[in-house]
């Protein structure tokens, strides 16, 4: 006989337990769930920047035949925002238009041409307000307010001072500074935009599907703009291509259309075009940096000061949660001490900006490392070296500002990186045009607290067990791709040492499952891994009590061997069949709850405001080498490859979080070689795939990804964050690798072939003017 | 105005009046109901639309319904036969070359396009393939392997 042995998935390479329906086909995405009798949904947006609003005529279009619905401003007063403290966004602009591609009305038809048709006839009234499409330009004494209370249209300043800088800076042995522009990206996920509401007039109920990451979040909005009883709203979450961040908020256009169903007393699909998916992008803000560090000959960092300002765009959003995770996350990969950040964030008429992966963290890590490496390269110490002689005292610790780090796999993703790029024996060693760089970077593992604090533990996963032996697993958890379902089905066979075949998950309907916070800043799968893994603690004690019981044993004494349960090696035992039906001989069918909660220290401090924004209960830690070839004729830069090692503390699934780490490195690619928004008067230029360079397979190098387990003490299974840590480090390896290889160092991005090109023939010109006064 | 388009879709004969200026994309998901094409953009920017018409892999964004008359479409939901993935799908499943799974049937159906011509593509010869395909989540290292594993796959004797 076979020895029967507890099935096991964790650390192995295991597909997506939802992959056959994504390449089938068969999976279902918010605008494929076509139904007859759907009305199409359109939205008319804002022409202007800035313009105060004087009259939405609609007369003319609900004259046309097929037109169901109109709504515009006046159909809804409420503000929505993700943050309790700035819901300065209307669904449909009210009084005001403050960016430009702004909804202002929207119709509701019974085809998508009537509906457009039926646009064109609605008539603005405006008076143009002076529009701002820089932060520089709205923060002048004279600027038009975008909003109330937010003098100089500054959103949050943030200021805080640890330790004594003055001093640490007089007494380094030295000083370096820099400025650094990175300008807006956004997410561009393959999935454009889409909603599909269903209102039931005879019960005053809506049924609203949408392509989010937050479904707890829209029913939130939902019940606040709609003035419905949340208990009237249900949302699902449907496959979803790709968030990025671009869905950790309700968007408008899920409420405008849940607006539209309910007027038109029927079902409405809104799907907004890839340059309409633009404008509503919440991509990273474009920030502008000067960042002055302080350094002892022997490599320590002995001070820093960081003024960072970021143009947030015309709405709140995630506004002040950026600008706070910008000066945070300075703290918690090195161990600094005498930090001070000066942060602002500034409202602006362009789209608003939101949460793009490595959230608030990227720019301000690009600039770290640029400037680390450049001062190091000045006292002639190696780029790791300088990295290592600042690692942080061995974990666990806190840092100044309060935040608790209990994993710190940072050094041997240095040594990994090293060894596997043959850095030692490469660097400095390669041909003319080509260079290597490295940099590091870290993110969080879930916010600690919550947006919304209720008071519930941070994440709750149900699992129901019945009569024919499988166990669903049901949870709020949106996986948007980045593998949740996987993994939270793997946690939970884990424990019970059964194959993932026997589980089955259903996410993303709030009939059905609990809630969830919704998948952002890199929280399912720490918090609600654990959620998974105490619901499977729970079902197995029920399963072992009753399999004690039937086999007339001490519960103690029993051993679970995933399909069998025996009190001890000689005995029987059951098999898990058998151990159900005597389980469910109580209760009928059993479902069990399994919490999360993180746990206050984590919380972050309270030294300044804002200060538990990066408060997390472990960080995910990166160190990428990036090698590059320059073309000096045309300014032409390749990749040739990349090795990224990444702390994820435990790889739960290791082809999983290669797929992570490797597109977020690629992610980072886009952002510091090709990727920009760029506006003409506050119109978007870039709202297409062409014009907006994200890299293509032709242009995209191998990445090899070594992953590090530190084996955090609260992870599930030891795990921490893959998804998001290590898109920052490209960028300043990259331009680490160029200064490498040329002699040229860019602190402006993206670094294109016409800046690189430009940069070399200054240069040229310089040498040579140079030469010839000599 | 109105026409009749007869082609052969996924292997089926199929004869519809469709009006003149539909697109192929439009007839295949709002017409026909086949979902899997999907829309990732405003016209010939991310591939994701792919399907193959007559083995050669093209955008339905930019084809008119109305010019594959007398051809034949094949679209993702092609490619299952008797219930079972075939060796491209396999491919991007077991490798990862899939996350969130928008641009999935695109980058699928310009592969399986590319087998059928070429059943063990280099690395190269797979980027050049699929180059007009847009991926936002893999960063494709995993979809050329998921491409390499189909070509070892369909050797083995999966179907193609």
């Amino acid at each position: 006989m076979n020895e029967i042995v507890p099935a096991h998935t964790i650390g192995e390479y295991v597909p997506l337990v939802d992959g056959p329906e994504k390449v089938s086909g068969r999976a279902k995405y918010t605008a494929d769930l076509i139904a007859s009798e759907m009305l199409a949904g359109r939205i008319l947006r804002s022409p202007y920047s800035h313009a105060e609003i004087l009259d939405v005529d609609v007369s003319e279009a609900a004259k046309l035949p097929g037109v169901k619905a109109i709504v515009t401003g006046a159909d809804c007063d409420k503000g929505f925002g993700v943050l309790p403290i700035a819901r300065t966004e209307h669904p449909l602009a009210r009084d005001r238009v403050r960016y430009c591609g702004e909804p202002i009305a929207a119709v509701a038809a019974i085809d998508d041409a009537t509906a457009k048709e039926a646009l064109k006839r609605i008539k603005l009234k405006v008076r143009e307000l002076p529009a701002y499409h820089t932060a520089h330009a709205a923060m002048a004494p004279d600027a038009v307010e975008l909003h109330e209370r937010r003098p100089k249209n500054i959103e949050r300043d943030v200021h805080f001072e640890l330790g004594d800088v003055e001093a640490a800076f007089a007494s380094s042995e030295l000083v370096r500074e820099g400025t650094y522009n990175c300008p807006e990206v956004c997410q561009n996920q393959m999935e454009m935009h889409a909603a599909i509401a269903d209102y039931d007039a005879e019960r005053d109920r809506i049924t609203v599907h949408a392509s989010t990451q937050v479904p707890y979040y829209v029913h939130l909005m939902l019940s606040q703009i709609l003035g419905m009883d949340m208990s009237r709203i249900r949302v699902i979450k449907p496959y979803v291509g790709g968030g990025f961040g671009c869905r950790t908020e309700t968007l408008n256009v899920e409420l405008i259309t849940a607006l539209l169903a309910r007027k038109a007393g029927g079902c409405v699909r809104t799907i907004v075009n890839r340059e309409e998916t633009f404008i509503t992008h919440r991509g990273r803000p474009e920030t502008d940096i000067r960042l002055k560090l302080g350094m002892n000959k022997d490599g320590r960092i002995t001070a820093v000061e960081c003024e960072c300002i970021q143009r947030g765009g015309a709405h709140s959003g995630y506004g002040v949660v950026t600008i706070l995770y910008a000066g945070s996350m300075l703290y918690a990969i090195y161990d600094l001490h005498n930090v001070k950040y000066v942060g602002k964030r500034v409202m602006t008429n362009t789209p608003p900006c939101g949460a793009f992966r490595g959230h608030g963290t990227v720019d301000v890590r690009f600039a770290f490392e640029s400037l680390l490496d450049d001062i190091a390269r000045t006292l002639g110490i190696d780029p790791f070296a300088v990295r290592r002689i600042n690692l942080l005292p061995s974990a666990p610790t806190f840092t100044d500002n309060d935040l608790m780090v209990n994993s710190y796999g940072l050094p041997e993703c240095l040594d990994w990186v090293e060894r596997q790029s043959g850095w030692k024996t490469r660097k400095g060693k390669l041909p003319r045009g080509k260079g290597l760089g490295m940099a590091c970077s870290h993110y969080i593992s879930g916010a600690s607290k919550p947006v919304n604090w209720t008071g519930e533990p941070h994440a709750t996963v149900k699992l129901k067990l019945d009569f024919d032996g499988s166990i669903v697993l049901l949870t709020g958890a949106a996986d948007i791709g980045q593998g949740s379902s996987t993994v939270l089905v793997q946690s939970v066979a884990e424990v019970l040492g059964l194959d993932l075949s026997r589980i089955r998950i259903v996410t993303g309907d709030s009939d059905v499952v609990p809630k969830d916070n919704g998948s952002y800043s890199s929280r399912v799968t720490f918090l609600v891994g654990n959620a998974a893994i105490d619901a499977a603690n729970n079902l197995k004690a029920v399963l072992v009590a009753a399999a004690a019981r039937k086999l007339e044993a001490k519960p103690d004494a029993i051993e679970c061997l995933g399909e069998l349960y025996r009190a001890g090696a000689q005995d029987k035992g059951l098999t898990f069949n058998e151990v159900v039906t005597e389980a469910l001989k109580d209760t009928g069918t059993i479902t069990v709850t399994g919490n999360y909660s993180t746990i206050p220290e984590s919380h972050g401090g309270k030294k300044y405001r804002g200060a538990a924004i990066g408060g997390t209960m472990g960080y995910s830690y990166s160190a990428q080498v990036v090698e590059v070839t320059v073309d000096e004729e045309t300014g032409v830069v390749t990749v040739d490859r990349v090795w990224v090692a990444h702390d994820c503390g435990k790889a739960l699934n290791r082809l999983s979080v290669e797929g992570q780490v490797q597109g977020s490195v690629w992610m980072g690619m886009g952002q510091a070689m090709s990727e920009e928004t760029a506006y003409h008067d506050g119109l978007l230029l870039t709202a297409n795939m062409l014009d907006y360079r994200v890299p293509t397979i032709q242009d995209s190098p191998p990445i090899e990804v070594g992953i590090v387990e530190s084996n955090d003490p609260h992870g599930p299974f030891g795990a921490k964050e893959a998804g998001e840590g290590s898109l920052a480090a490209f960028l300043p390896a990259l331009t680490n690798a160029i200064a490498d290889a040329v002699g040229l160092r860019f602190n402006d991005l993206p670094v294109t072939p016409d800046r690189v090109f430009a940069a070399i023939e200054k240069r040229a010109r310089r040498r040579k003017s140079n030469g010839g006064g000599a | 105005m109105a026409r009749i388009l007869q082609l052969t879709l996924n292997g089926r004969a199929r004869s519809d009046a469709i009006s003149e200026n539909v697109l192929l994309l439009d007839y295949l998901r709002e017409f026909v109901g086949l979902t899997g094409t999907k829309t990732g953009c405003d016209g010939g920017e991310c591939g994701a639309c792919t399907v193959l018409i007559d083995d050669q892999s093209r955008l339905s964004c930019l084809t008119l319904a109305a010019t594959v008359d007398g051809k034949r479409v094949d679209t993702i939901e092609s490619l299952v036969s008797d219930g079972r993935l075939s060796a491209v799908q396999r491919g991007f499943h077991e490798k990862l070359g899939s996350q969130c799974g928008y641009c999935t049937p695109g980058f699928i159906m310009a592969s399986a396009g590319l087998l059928r011509r070429n059943p063990r593509p280099s690395a190269n010869e797979i980027r050049e393939a699929l180059g007009s395909n847009i991926c936002r989540c893999t960063g494709y290292v995993k979809i050329i392997e998921a491409v390499m594993h189909a070509a070892d796959l369909h050797a083995a004797g999966a179907s193609p």
